[in-house]
This record gives C-alpha cells, sequence and structure tokens, in this order.
C-alpha cells in the first residue's frame, strides 16, 4: 500500500470541508475530500439518501442552493481517518479505513497530504439530569438527524429543552416530520438574552438573514401554539423501560433550579441540547493547539499551531453554518496556496497573500461577532449541577454517577483527572468521554479543589474504532519524509 | 395502533414529497423486520416502533441518544460483528442484527 | 526524621507508606497529580513469570507476599484496587521457543516460582490450538496499578504522610556535601532525607539536585478493546516478552500480552522503544502488537479496539531497580529504574528502602540494587 500525498486534504464534507474543498479545487489544487459518512452535507445538511428521493427536501434546510453547488465535488464517502500520526514540522500522516460503519475488511488508505484542513464539526453538549439515560431521552442533535435523513419523529409529544437557538430549528423539523411538539424550554432568562442580542445592533446587520431564520422558527412554533419558555429547563425524567413524563422547573440566571417552580409533564420524548463541543480528536492528535473552549486556535488564515494544518468551521469554534463556509473557503485558499508555492515562498508571503478576499475576511469577522453573542446568551452556567442527585449518572457508558465522582475524589484525595478517571472508570466506556468528559472535569474540578491535568478528556488517539484484524492486516509503509 | 413512541407521516402527509423507496427486509434476532432502502439500521429499528435494543452492564435498556456517532449508545451486532453503530450503519437487505449484549 | 519523597506514582506512594508506617514524618511531592505518569499507563502486572533466578526475582517474590499482606490493610474505605490471582499462562509458538521456555521454567523452579507445563486449550478454551508449548504460572496476578497506587498514598495518609500534588521539585537545599531539603515550587522545603521515586523521570529530579543517574524512558503501548463476556482467563503472554524485556535494544521491539480486565475489556500489548519521551501514537506499533496478539488468540480479529495509549517504563541499563542511598550525595535515596515491573516491586522496594533509612536489618541483600554496583557504576558520572 502506497501513501497518497494529495495537495490538499480535507477531512468533514459539512459546510466548513466542502466550501474549503471547493476553493482549494478552484485554486488549482489537487485536493481529497473524505468524510465518514455515505454522503455530503455534514450535520447542517443532513438529508434523505439518495435511494429516498423527495421533491420537496429543501423545506427541511436553510441554504440548501449552496449545499446543492457545492455538493457536486469529488468526495470520498465512507472514509474513517482513525489515527492522526503527529509530525508537528508538517501536516501528521492520515490512516484512513473505507468501507461500512465500524466494518470489519474495511480498505485501509494512507495520506500524508501536503496540507490538511480539518472540517470534523461538532456534536451536542448534553448536561446530565435524573433519567436522562432513559429510553426516550434524545439529544436535539438525534431528532433533527432522524427527521432530516430518515424521516422518523423521535416521539408524539416532544419536549425539547436546553440552551441555544439550535432548539428552534429541532422544534420545526419535529413538527414537519409529524410530532407533536410541547414546549421549547431555553435555559437561560429573558434579560440575559435580550442583553447578549440587543447590545450594538449595528454589529448584527451583516448577519440579519439569521434573524430572519429565527423569526421563522418562531412562526412555526406560534402557528402551533407551542409555548417557547425561557429561564426553564428539565431537571427529570422519569419511566421504568423509557420516558414517559419529565419534571421541569425555573431556573435562577447561574442555571440552579429554583425550588417550589416544579412541575411534571406527560411525553414520549425529550430532545435536549446545551451547546455543542468541537470534534477535535485528530486537531489534537495532529499537534493542534486548543482554547479554553476547547475549540482549535487558528490565526486569520485558519492556519493552527502545526505547520500546513488549518481548521475550519465549528472546530474552531461554534459559530454556525455561514461561519463554517466562510472560514472554509478562506482555510481552503490558504492550505491550497501553501501547498502549490514552494516552501520559501509560502514564508515569504506571510499571513496575507493567500488570494484571500476583503469580502471574504469580512464575512469571516462578521460572523464570528455573532458566534461571540451566541456564547454570551447561552453559554452554560455552573447552576445546574443542582439538578443532579448522587445517583444520576453522569457517564453514560460506564453508569458512573455524580455520588461516584464525589466518593472517588474523597477517597483517593487525587487531583489528577486521569487517576480519577481510572479510578471511577468515568470515561472510559464505548464513547471514550465524548458525551460526558467536560461534564466530568468540570464535576471533578470542583470536587478536588482544581485538576492539574485538565484536558485529558479530549484525547482520543483513536479517533474511531478499528477491528484488531484490520490493524494488524495494515501494511503501514515508512514514510519517505 | 401505538400513540407514544417513534412516528412516521405517511408520504402523501409528508412535506418534503418522498418519492418511491425500495422495501428491504432485515433478519432482527430471528424475525424479518421492514424497512426501505437507504436506511441506517437505527432508522429501521424506530421506524419499526422499536425504541431500545441494548442493555447496560447494569441491564438498562438503550437505543438512540446522540443519533449522529457519538455515544456510541446504539451498538448492536450486524451479520455476527458486534459493535456496530446502528445509526451510522446503512441498513442492506439481508443483514442479520443481534441485540442485546454481544457473545 | 522527616523524609521527602519525590514522586507520587506507586513506587513513591509505596516508600511513603512504608516509611510512615516505621514512623517518618514523610511529604510527598508530585510535579502534577498523583498516579498520573507511567503508573496510569500500564496493565498492573504482580507478575513472576518473566523473572529469570536472581536479585530482581528476588524483589518480585517478597512484593508478591507484601501484595497479599496490605490487601485488607488497604481496603478500608476505598474502592476495590481489581487484585487478582489469575495466574499467567506463557505460550510458545515455535518448536524452538517451547524447548527455550521450558528451560526457563526449570531454572525458575530452583528460585521459588512455581509453574507447570499444561495443555493450554484446558485453561484457555479460546488460544490458537497451533501453539507449541503452554506454561501456567499460578503466582502471577493483577491490579488495577491507579487504584493500587492511590489506595498506598491514601493508607500513607493515615499513617501521617502528607501528599502534595502541583507542587515540583527545582533545586537541591545543601549543607556543605548534605542534601537538607529541596527547593519546590511551593518554596524550600528542608528534611534529613530525600528519596528520588520518579519514574522515567528520576534522571531529570536526580539532575536537579545534584547528581546523574542513567533512568531513561523507554516506551511502551497498549491497546483496549471494547468490553466482551469473559473469554481470556489468565494473563496470556507469548514467550518473546522475557527476551524483550531484558533487552537492551532501543528500536521497536514487540511482544504479546493479552489479558481481561475487571471491567470487561481487553488490554493488548506490548512495545518497547528508546525513543525519549516522545508521545505520539504511530500506525505501525498499533499493527505490530495486534499482529501478535491474533497469533495467541484469532478470534481477536474481529474485535473492536476502542482505545490506544502510551506510557514510559523507567529504563536503566542494566535492567535492575535502583534502591538504595547515593553515595555521591549524603541524605539523596532512590528508588527508580524498575522498567516495566513497578507495580508488583513497590511494595518489596518500600520495604527494603526503609529497612535501610530507618537502620533495621534488610528483609533482601540491598548490594544488587546499590547505586554504585559495578554493573550501573560506569554509567555514574562524578556530581
Amino acid at each position: 500500500m502506497s501513501v497518497e500525498t494529495p495537495d490538499v486534504l480535507v477531512v468533514g464534507a459539512g459546510p466548513a470541508g466542502l466550501a474549503a474543498a471547493d476553493a482549494a479545487r478552484r485554486a488549482g489544487a489537487q485536493v481529497v475530500l473524505l468524510d465518514a459518512a455515505g454522503d455530503a452535507g455534514g450535520q447542517y445538511w443532513r438529508h434523505l439518501p439518495a435511494e429516498r428521493p423527495a421533491a420537496d427536501e429543501r423545506v427541511l434546510h436553510h441554504g440548501w442552493d449552496k449545499f446543492t453547488a457545492l455538493r457536486g465535488q469529488e468526495l470520498l464517502t465512507d472514509a474513517q481517518v482513525w489515527l492522526a500520526e503527529r509530525h508537528d514540522d508538517r501536516p501528521p500522516t492520515l490512516h484512513v479505513l473505507v468501507g461500512p460503519a465500524d466494518g470489519n475488511e474495511r480498505t485501509p488508505r494512507t495520506f500524508a497530504p501536503k496540507a490538511l484542513v480539518l472540517a470534523t464539526g461538532a456534536y451536542e453538549r448534553t448536561l446530565p439530569f435524573p433519567g436522562w439515560d432513559l429510553p426516550g431521552v434524545f439529544t436535539a442533535g438525534a431528532a433533527q438527524a432522524l427527521a432530516k435523513a430518515e424521516r422518523i419523529a423521535v416521539g408524539r409529544r416532544v419536549l425539547v429543552a436546553g440552551a441555544g437557538p439550535f432548539l428552534l430549528p429541532v422544534a420545526s423539523s419535529l413538527l414537519r416530520t409529524g410530532a407533536g411538539v410541547v414546549g421549547v424550554f431555553e435555559a437561560n432568562g429573558w434579560s440575559r438574552l435580550r442583553k447578549a442580542w440587543t447590545a450594538r445592533p449595528a454589529e448584527l446587520l451583516s448577519t440579519r438573514h439569521k434573524a430572519g431564520e429565527l423569526a421563522g422558527y418562531v412562526r412555526d412554533l406560534a402557528r402551533n401554539r407551542i409555548p417557547y419558555r425561557t429561564g426553564t429547563a428539565v431537571i427529570a425524567a422519569h419511566g421504568t423501560d423509557r420516558v414517559t413524563a419529565v419534571t421541569v422547573a425555573r431556573l435562577d440566571p447561574e442555571w440552579a433550579p429554583v425550588p417550589g417552580t416544579e412541575r411534571r409533564l406527560d411525553v414520549d420524548a425529550v430532545c435536549v441540547s446545551h451547546g455543542f463541543v468541537p470534534r477535535t480528536e485528530l486537531a489534537v492528535s495532529a499537534g493542534c493547539g486548543l482554547d479554553a473552549y476547547g475549540a482549535v486556535v487558528t490565526d486569520e488564515n485558519g492556519r493552527t499551531s502545526v505547520p500546513g494544518v488549518y481548521a475550519a468551521g465549528e472546530i474552531t469554534g461554534i459559530g454556525g453554518a455561514d461561519l463554517a463556509l466562510a472560514e472554509g473557503v478562506i482555510a481552503g485558499l490558504a492550505a491550497a496556496n501553501a501547498a502549490t508555492t514552494s516552501a520559501a515562498s509560502t514564508s515569504a508571503a506571510g499571513t496575507a497573500n493567500v488570494g484571500v478576499t476583503e469580502e471574504q475576511r469580512r464575512a469571516r469577522r462578521d460572523n464570528q461577532r455573532f458566534a461571540d453573542r451566541l456564547e454570551r446568551a447561552h453559554g452554560i452556567r455552573p447552576g445546574w449541577a443542582g439538578w443532579l442527585g448522587d445517583d444520576t449518572v453522569v457517564c453514560r457508558c460506564e453508569e458512573v454517577t455524580a455520588g461516584d465522582l464525589k466518593a472517588g475524589a474523597a477517597a483517593t484525595g487525587s487531583r489528577g483527572l486521569r487517576s480519577l478517571k481510572l479510578s471511577t472508570r468515568a470515561g472510559l466506556g464505548v464513547c471514550q468521554g465524548r458525551v460526558c468528559g467536560r461534564t466530568v472535569e468540570e464535576l471533578l474540578h470542583r470536587h478536588t479543589g482544581g485538576l492539574l491535568d485538565p484536558g485529558r478528556t479530549a484525547s482520543r488517539p483513536l479517533a474511531a474504532f478499528v477491528r484488531m484484524g484490520e490493524l494488524a492486516a495494515a501494511n503501514h509503509p515508512e514514510e519517505s519524509a | 395502533m401505538t400513540t407514544t413512541g417513534p412516528a412516521r407521516l405517511g408520504p402523501d402527509a409528508d412535506p418534503v414529497r418522498p418519492g418511491p423507496t425500495s422495501p428491504i427486509t432485515l433478519i432482527v434476532d430471528g424475525e424479518p423486520v421492514r424497512g426501505v432502502e437507504g436506511q441506517t439500521v437505527a432508522g429501521v429499528l424506530l421506524g419499526a416502533g422499536r425504541l431500545t435494543w441494548r442493555t447496560t452492564r447494569h441491564g438498562r435498556p438503550r437505543g438512540v441518544f446522540c443519533g449522529i456517532g457519538v455515544c456510541h449508545d446504539c451498538l448492536v451486532t450486524v451479520n455476527d460483528l458486534a459493535d456496530v453503530r446502528a445509526c451510522q450503519r446503512r441498513a442492506v437487505d439481508g443483514d442479520t442484527i443481534t441485540t442485546g449484549e454481544p457473545q | 526524621m522527616r523524609v521527602i519523597v519525590v514522586g507520587a506514582g506507586i513506587v513513591g506512594a509505596a516508600v511513603a507508606r512504608e516509611l510512615a508506617r516505621a514512623g517518618a514524618e514523610v511529604i510527598v511531592l508530585d510535579r502534577s497529580a498523583s498516579a498520573g505518569g507511567t503508573s496510569a499507563a500500564g496493565e498492573g502486572n504482580l507478575l513472576v513469570s518473566d523473572k529469570g533466578p536472581g536479585a530482581e526475582l528476588d524483589l518480585a517474590l517478597r512484593s508478591l507476599a507484601l501484595w497479599q499482606g496490605l490487601l485488607p490493610e488497604i481496603a478500608e474505605s476505598f474502592p476495590s484496587i481489581e487484585y487478582e490471582a489469575k495466574g499467567g499462562l506463557v505460550v510458545a509458538t515455535t518448536e524452538a521457543g517451547a524447548a527455550a521456555l521450558r528451560a526457563f521454567a526449570a531454572t525458575q523452579r530452583t528460585a521459588g516460582v512455581e509453574s507447570s507445563e499444561v495443555n493450554g486449550l484446558d485453561h484457555e478454551p479460546d488460544l490458537n490450538p497451533e501453539h507449541t508449548a503452554a506454561v501456567l504460572y499460578p503466582q502471577d496476578a493483577q491490579v488495577q496499578p491507579a487504584i493500587a497506587t492511590e489506595a498506598l498514598l491514601a493508607d500513607a495518609r493515615r499513617h501521617g504522610a502528607t501528599v502534595r500534588q502541583g507542587v515540583e521539585a527545582l533545586g537541591p537545599l545543601r549543607s556543605g556535601d548534605r542534601l537538607t531539603g529541596v527547593i519546590t515550587s511551593a518554596g524550600p522545603l528542608a528534611a534529613d532525607h530525600v528519596v528520588v521515586a520518579a519514574g522515567p523521570w528520576s534522571g531529570e529530579v536526580s539532575e536537579r539536585l545534584g547528581v546523574t543517574l542513567p533512568v531513561r524512558p523507554r516506551r511502551g503501548t497498549i491497546l483496549v478493546t471494547t468490553r466482551m463476556r469473559p473469554r481470556i482467563r489468565h494473563k496470556v503472554y507469548d514467550a518473546d516478552y522475557v527476551g524483550a524485556v531484558g533487552s537492551n535494544d532501543a528500536s521497536l521491539q514487540t511482544s504479546s500480552v493479552v489479558e481481561s480486565t475487571a471491567a470487561g475489556t481487553v488490554l493488548i500489548g506490548s512495545s518497547r522503544e528508546r525513543r525519549g519521551f516522545d508521545e505520539s501514537i504511530e500506525a505501525r506499533v498499533l499493527s505490530a502488537v495486534a499482529a501478535k496478539a491474533l497469533v495467541l488468540f484469532p478470534f481477536l480479529s474481529g474485535v473492536a479496539v476502542m482505545r490506544a495509549y502510551g506510557g514510559f517504563r523507567p529504563f536503566v541499563p542494566d535492567h535492575l531497580p535502583v534502591i538504595g542511598p547515593d553515595p555521591r550525595l549524603t541524605g539523596l535515596w532512590h528508588a527508580t529504574g524498575h522498567e516495566g515491573a513497578g507495580i508488583v516491586l513497590s511494595t518489596a522496594t518500600g520495604e527494603l528502602l526503609t529497612d535501610l533509612m530507618v537502620g533495621r536489618p534488610p528483609t533482601l541483600d540491598p548490594a544488587a540494587f546499590a547505586v554504585d554496583r559495578p554493573t550501573l557504576l560506569p554509567h555514574l558520572q562524578p556530581a
């Protein structure tokens, strides 16, 4: 097996990756674009498979024309990157298995690109609450994915709850898929939302189409008489084998439940989202620096801390599809420029001349401001731990409870995340801490008086399952670096 | 008719105006379960009204949680290969699906 | 008597516990958190099967006895350390390997290592039937090494020790020719004795305190599978393992070590490679480790690997731990260089070092572990 050396390798075919690959191709670079899924689109443009054509699929989407324009590119599908081998002075070597998801005997391919664009997106952060491990409790993203790609509504009486504008399109998708939505509950109160969204309105002018989008969702809710409540959260789900009801409560501005405000609602599904976590396995393995939110740090050209590695979209900070598209174009151009010009002229060119127009840079800046507001308006506040009981599962895979974490920290006296993970098994299960990692870190941080090795839950050298036989058979070539 | 759980719109009621589909059949724990081509294994199971198909070490039922391949709650055995994410694996006509703990 | 122990891994924890139980005032320092380095990165081997007759085996046999004795003492109010006397099964896959394994087991028996040649399939039904010999070592056992480290530290604290995490040893406090303490990131700290138990970082710490010590990191990588029903009952490894452990070669060596954990996952090792503190995970290493494991257990072929992690063993050129006072600097002691055997050897290391420090007659002859032993002397430069 030989090592493939494209000019630019783009990992992830969501908005950022599609835009990056398209821009790099237009700039004359030889590009490989790959995605673990069977089609382009990522989570944002998740859609029905080719085997299930639909005449009006666009009613479920925003920016469908943009997607239609970008999706025609050559794309390596069902391609799972499972390892990025770090080389500090240049992009990592990527080991890829191509074939059915989690399959066996998939086809190995190895890439040592001249430039790499990581556009691996994000997934939801879901805070634990009593009963969140009951069937019928879903992430809001699951409801969205099942609606868009399967035309399945997760329930008939569905509550959508958590924080952030993403709750609104999820409710709309549910309605268009035949679900009844009993309410949309935003954890943050009006005063915080108003302060963040109405300050310096001029800044938002360039992104005002987003306000139109949101207004459309709100109209959907109003037309169906669905309540949108702020300062309210699901603090427990009830049922034996599946969720049958939830307890909701008012929250104070720090997200602590206000005693006496609890009430019970009958539901058959709950969709929860408290924000997003950048999907940074490959970036971390490649050696890219992260910021305090766990997002990949980039400069104005999308360059990470590793030479030749670029990042775009949600892994650089949660900002939505428009920002992802803008960042993708810039990172794609910069990567193409770096890969197709000699090393000497690249360093001479410095940061400025990578073929990015001022208009493209402005689009990025405008959307960045929108992303900052998103965090100010909807970011998680620490009071949520108030709705945990000692028996509330925090790590779903290993069924480690909030009480187990407290007891583990007390018994060991350790201030080490690594040690406490090993002694409690939190984060060591099949999802490898993807779901609970940040929550476990936050809770242990409180119980230990400060962890001395934070951030460890972001490190997952294996980015996906690999079968032992696939590992053994991989005839890994020595590189001719 | 169940009145709770996963739901689907009939083709005439679906605003996306779906075109024709091709039926497939999976063998789930020995029983045939019908779906359509292009669905994931999780899609077929949910579409058939099944909400859970795995139990944890402590005996708690699990099905789809994140739906995008992150949480690994929905693992099934496909054609004797354990630990396959049902929400990520495209269903193929005739696939044998085994739920519960892998042997 | 006040003693500073630098390093809150398993060896530092065991040393601190023994010293505290002997009445010393003990302060454990670690620049990071407890059980965060080598002790958290291994399989938790308590092995005698991989050791030939000699000083290290004597230390291991004594350690095993101490482990069994301390289990009830550290069990109180603590998570289980997952001690399991599961036994080791060493498997040869060639005729030459079978002969070598039988000869090795015979010499071990003269030194107190119990073993018997068995039908491998009786003990491991899923073992590759193509193997040429299998020897069962009933004394081999396993613990969860991070929990074991924390349990030893917790017991040390019960006996008055203090554990200060996030405090780094920066330099020596000296009075004339004598080490009188440590300058730390939290200020100077006086002590009668300072014990360096910093695993693969012991060379660096020793240098800060004023002496050289030839301890270098030897990289290892482990694969972790998803949980499965229990199919692997013992610690099973191929007979090449003994050769790889004892090798001085810096290049990559792999041999197969396969075992189940209490959590239901299977740990698959092992690789050895000297390349400094390079933390990268490489496909060629994972591939080699996986290929060897499939020779032992072909059924693993379809099993999903969910994690790979690496760690650093404290390597010393003559493959023996360094335990005892440093003749070059009064007040300085070492408890390091256990390579891949630190978990098992920690208990007797703590005992021996305490014997020497408090003037008890030592249970074992300390000469083989002395800093200035003939086989290590060429590697020591004058302080």
